[in-house]
């Protein structure tokens, strides 16, 4: 059980500054990602596209402005859990017990929620039936891939996961590769690779298929997949795997007791606190009249959140507001002072 | 400025005018249209403003952008009268176009 003065959810830009402000008022925290980096949306939709309104920053990308954000960090020990989700938040003597997907638990007076437009999960197949073999004969993402031996695997989808999984499997397994166009947006050199085991009959390719329909009893036996022209095929297989990238779906949070609005948190704008006493929204996932998704509107809430944190962690003692110009205290956090 | 169709999936329509230079998505965020999410905010790197256009106006309307097939990929069941709405911008030439949008978008 891990101890914290704060616990973030999110590593994007917000939950990153909110990270500098608890750490620079004196409070420790760590961080949950569910993705395996750091820089939430910023890192995962659009590192490239250049950003213009962030405040005397004319123009930066997302991946610069993430960088920028963890060179600020740098001071400062911070812990971040990335790959991890948090599944489970239950009150416990006061305090609130944190649990994730992998395990890890922390006790904690405080949660800051900076979740952008929730976490980033696996685009599913659309027909209801297929939940009831996820994980037994469908799959999202491939852990083991030694069950696949000798068996008939059919891949669904266009990008480098699907191409790459298709010639992988190839080797062991009878494989369906099944796209719902004519272009793949893997790479070129995958493809090349695919379309040579096509022909030397080690693939199956299916082009503007989609899935339709599933069918088994126990186990998943065979699939229809419909062409765009309406015409049906059915497949025999044993597995199905999906990759259509990633979606944002607010998850687990939405079990959490909060007052929700559509996929945002409602807070108040004093301490960005939830109607739960602890937990904080902050950055895109909070919502209050007025709010504006914007960056700089997620440093702001940080900020304010993290003196909140202030009261909860350290009940003993006051809180004073100093500035890093000036506070003798501050800089020797900040590491410029001894 | 174009009259623009939004049909829900639940067949709910609502016309609405549409000033020249928004997109399609705009325009239904704008007015409070369900059933358009747009998450990334018209960046083209998410597919939760996806649309099937009528099937009359789809070659009618400005064609696809680079790399919106990609995004569509990864939409909530696309098919092949698919559209990102943020990557369709709205002129005199759009009057009357209609839109259904799909069960769900994530």
């Amino acid at each position: 059980m891990i101890k914290t003065d704060a616990l973030i959810i999110g590593a994007g830009p917000t939950g990153l500054f909110t990270a500098h402000q608890l750490k620079l008022i004196g409070l420790d925290c760590e961080i949950v990602d569910n993705l395996d980096k750091i820089g939430g949306q910023c890192i995962e939709l659009y590192p490239d596209k250049p950003i213009y309104d962030i405040p005397a920053v004319p123009e930066c990308t997302g991946e610069q402005l993430t960088n920028n954000l963890i060179n600020q960090l740098k001071p400062f020990d911070i812990k971040f859990h990335l790959n991890e989700r948090v599944e489970e938040v239950k009150k416990n003597n006061g305090l609130w017990k944190v649990k994730t997907n992998k395990g890890t638990e922390f006790n904690t007076p405080n949660i800051i929620i900076a979740g952008g437009v929730g976490s980033f999960e696996p685009r599913k197949f659309a027909p209801k039936e297929c939940e009831k073999y996820e994980n037994i004969s469908i799959f999202y993402s491939v852990k083991n891939k030694s069950i696949f031996k000798g068996k008939t695997v059919s891949i669904f989808g266009g990008g480098d996961s699907a191409l790459d999984w298709a010639v992988e499997l190839s080797k062991d397994s009878k494989v369906n590769l099944i796209h719902r166009r004519d272009e793949f947006r893997g790479a070129q050199s995958t493809l090349n690779q695919v379309l040579e085991l096509e022909k030397n009959g080690k693939i199956n390719l299916y082009t503007k298929y989609q899935l339709n329909k599933i069918n088994g009893d126990e186990k998943l036996e065979n699939i229809d997949i419909l062409h765009d022209n309406k015409e049906t095929k059915n497949l025999k297989t044993d597995y199905v795997l999906g990759f259509f990238g990633l979606i944002m779906q607010l998850g687990p949070i939405a079990n959490w007791g909060l007052n929700l609005d559509k996929k945002t948190i409602n807070v108040d704008t004093e301490k960005f606190e939830t109607n739960q006493k602890g937990i904080y929204a902050v950055g895109d996932i909070c919502t209050y009249p007025g709010k504006l998704k914007l960056i700089l509107s997620g440093f702001h809430e940080g900020a304010l959140a993290a003196r909140a944190c202030f009261k909860l962690a350290r009940p003993n003692e006051k809180y004073r507001f100093e500035f890093t110009t000036t506070s003798t205290k501050l800089l020797k956090r900040l590491g410029k002072k001894e | 400025m174009a009259k623009i169709t939004y049909i829900e999936n639940n067949g709910k329509s609502h016309t609405i005018d549409v000033e020249n230079g928004l997109t399609v998505m705009e325009g239904a965020v704008q007015n409070d249209i369900p059933g358009i999410d747009a998450d990334c905010g018209g960046g083209m790197a998410c597919a939760t403003c996806h649309v099937y256009v009528k099937e009359d106006w789809f070659n009618k309307i400005p064609s696809k952008t680079q790399g919106e097939d990609d995004m569509l990929d990864q939409a909530y069941e696309p098919k092949s009268l698919s559209r990102l709405s943020c990557q369709i911008t709205v002129s005199d030439d759009l009057d009357g176009l209609v839109v259904n949008l799909p069960e769900k978008q994530v």
